[in-house]
């Protein structure tokens, strides 16, 4: 009905998010010029957040396609067939709520696992390094 | 069978990613990216469609696997018009830029 919504709601707060960090992350580095690169961060958290925002917006929008393919999205006002009358809106709220929530949560899972794993291997390929100074 | 489709170009762009990394001028890994997440949402409406269908889940009627498997390449044709947009955007081997820049000289 609806259950991309989430997913694309959750998509614009975190590529703002990531193009705050982003410009913070390149003012760090400018900050840091001339300095030895120790301190810059090997990388960059905005990077990793841009993983889940190409997860999220692809997503929301194949999906968005397969509800205008099943009449459930429209080119005309209120753009949902669901919004038009009480009961089916009631319907599409609680298919939001459950479904669009667990689609949001499950991406958002899998990136976090992504995270980790990226940032294990990071520090395992740093530790050599570590050890020969 | 959407989810099948989509799992299926996300595990073949998730490959051509692999062969090319860490290099990535072509922005498979975008692609791939966007099939895996059209593939966890698919999963997730799989899984509540189950809860309610329960074993009718796994028999659908002809007419309708026939609509799914277009629709599912559909999608998939959407996904690459998407990452070809991306592509030609960001155009990380300055192909679009140095062709725009050839033409400046010329005229």
């Amino acid at each position: 009905m609806a259950c991309f919504l989430i997913p694309t709601t959750e998509a614009i707060v975190t590529t703002i998010l990531q193009r705050v960090l982003s410009s913070k992350e390149k003012n760090m580095e400018i900050h840091h010029e001339g300095d030895s690169s120790e301190n810059l961060p090997k990388s960059g958290f905005s990077r990793k957040l841009k993983w889940l925002n190409n997860m999220l917006w692809g997503g929301s929008a194949l999906l968005a396609l397969e509800h205008v393919w099943h009449g459930e999205v429209v080119p005309w006002f209120p753009f949902l067939t669901a919004a038009s009358d009480s009961s089916s809106r009631s319907e599409m709220f609680h298919e939001m709520a459950t479904v669009g929530v667990t689609m949001a949560l499950l991406v958002t899972a899998v990136w976090v696992g992504m995270v980790v794993v990226s940032s294990r291997l990071e520090k395992k390929a740093d530790k050599p390094v570590e050890e020969k100074n | 069978m959407t989810l099948l489709i989509s799992i299926f170009a996300a595990i073949i762009a998730t490959i051509a990613w692999y062969k090319n990394a860490p290099k990535d001028d072509w922005k498979i890994g975008t692609l791939a990216l966007m099939y895996w997440g059209a593939s966890l949402m698919w999963m997730c409406d799989a899984i509540f469609e189950y809860a309610e269908a329960k074993e009718e889940f796994f028999q659908p009627a002809v007419a309708d696997m026939l609509n799914d498997t277009f629709l599912g390449f559909t999608v998939i044709a959407l996904g690459l018009l998407i990452w070809l947009a991306v592509l030609l955007i960001k155009d990380p081997k300055g192909v679009i830029k140095n062709a725009l820049k050839k033409n400046e000289n010329e005229n």
